[in-house]
């Protein structure tokens, strides 16, 4: 792997991001840019950045694509949100954009040699928190705020989402996903693969500590899991306002600002850990935001509360 | 690190510049609104991949990256997820209002 497959590789990402922007059908677009996501991971593998790269697949190829799927056919004729441009306005669109990427690129090549990097300073404090991947070891440790207030966001898009649901089906269920009968493939399939899908997570989750993976790989492979067996009608999506769904979603930051809290306690501040108890509470704060993630991303795909029946 | 690896990362950089381009185009010059996300989307994961290249050539310590950029763009795609999911049903809501759902009279009566 050198250069030829990083040429074909900007060669493809550069080609189906221009299909997805030009190409008429809008559910063509949605399916180009599932495409567009997965060629994406693999550019990030180029840059040996594996732990993007698996986020990237499943979010940005997988979790992305089932929402945008979901809302390309739900959507009818939009109003456009601005008039068709002329002939005029597109070739002078595409020269401000040319210059946009072309100044960019004078950036790029221009970047100083030997490159900053804060590699040393993440590796250096590695062994104080038992971990063997850096990547994670930014995420829990160095920056757990960011993290924390990752997980904030999330929550909040998630209430923006049931927000936009009709008022009095508020705390109902999300839409179900077919009309009639969904295909026998499908239902299969939905029997078929969460087994193996949380055994994965699950092996994703564990490895993260020290090899590339982690909490937001492994919930996005679990929420899909959770929902092909709603899409296939197996299990319905559950109600947006039952204890349990709820108590779910607050586990995860909970978690996270007690042992946040909890640093001060210790005299080192917040969100600092015990040398000696470092890994095992990273663990814990990792499984309690997992839970919290795989609900998140699952009801935010699934979409606002549209029904009540109980 | 050698040449050939440092060539690889400013080519994926370069490509990233393009990325940039494109979804500004389509944020600029298609009138549908789920074509403006998907270019708005374009645009970001073009940032990310900026990103990533410079960490990329930062790297240092027995590391093939800058663990930093890493982390914080895994953080970024979850973010965008959740701007996208937002804007999403946004639109949906816009659309069903725009065209009066047909089974609306339906609802009403669960309702």
């Amino acid at each position: 792997m050198s250069e030829p497959f990083a040429l074909l590789l900007t060669v493809l990402v550069l080609l189906t991001a221009g299909w997805i922007v030009t190409v008429r059908e809008r559910r063509a677009a949605v399916l180009g840019f599932i495409a567009y996501g997965l060629l994406l991971a693999l550019v990030w593998i180029r840059l040996a950045a594996v732990d993007v790269a698996l986020t990237e697949a499943a979010i940005g190829g997988g979790a992305t694509g089932v929402l945008l799927l979901r809302v390309a056919a739900r959507l009818g004729d939009l109003r456009p949100m601005s008039a068709q441009p002329g002939r005029m306005l597109k070739w002078l669109a595409g020269l401000v954009c040319a210059g946009v990427s072309l100044a960019l690129m004078a950036l790029v090549l221009a970047l100083p040699d030997p490159a900053p990097s804060l590699a040393g300073a993440a590796m250096e404090p590695l062994a104080r928190t038992g971990l063997g991947n850096p990547v994670t070891a930014v995420l829990l440790a160095y920056r757990a705020l960011d993290t924390f207030l990752e997980i904030i966001v999330l929550l909040l898009a998630l209430i923006g989402v049931w927000s936009l649901g009709p008022d009095r089906f508020w705390g109902g269920r999300p839409a179900a996903w077919y009309e009639g009968t969904p295909s026998s493939a499908l239902t299969f399939l939905a029997r078929v693969l969460p087994p193996f899908g949380i055994v994965i997570a699950g092996y994703l989750f564990w490895i993260g500590a020290d090899e590339p993976g982690g909490k937001f790989q492994a919930s996005t492979l679990l929420a899909a899991m959770w929902l092909l067996t709603m899409m296939a009608g197996l299990v319905a999506a559950p109600r947006t306002g039952s204890p349990a769904l709820r108590g779910a979603l607050a586990f995860g930051p909970l978690v996270f600002l007690v042992v946040g809290l909890a640093g001060i306690g210790w005299g080192e501040g917040f969100l600092a850990y015990p040398d000696r108890f470092a890994k095992p509470l990273i663990l814990l704060i990792e499984a309690a935001l997992a839970v919290s993630i795989v609900a998140a991303l699952a009801l935010m795909v699934a979409g606002p509360a549209e029904r009540n029946t109980p | 690190m050698t040449h050939s690896l440092v060539s690889a990362a400013t080519l994926l950089g370069l490509c990233a510049c393009g990325m940039v381009g494109i979804g500004l185009y389509g944020l600029i010059v298609r009138p549908d609104a789920l074509r403006k996300l998907l270019s708005f989307n374009i645009l970001g994961s073009g940032v990310f991949l900026l990103f990533g290249v410079i960490g990329r050539r930062g790297a240092a310590a027995g590391l093939e990256g800058d663990p930093v950029p890493q982390a914080i763009v895994i953080t970024g795609i979850v973010v965008a997820f959740s701007a996208t999911a937002l804007a999403a049903t946004l639109l949906v809501k816009i659309s069903d209002a725009e065209n009066a759902l047909p089974d609306a009279g339906r609802e009403e009566d669960e309702a």
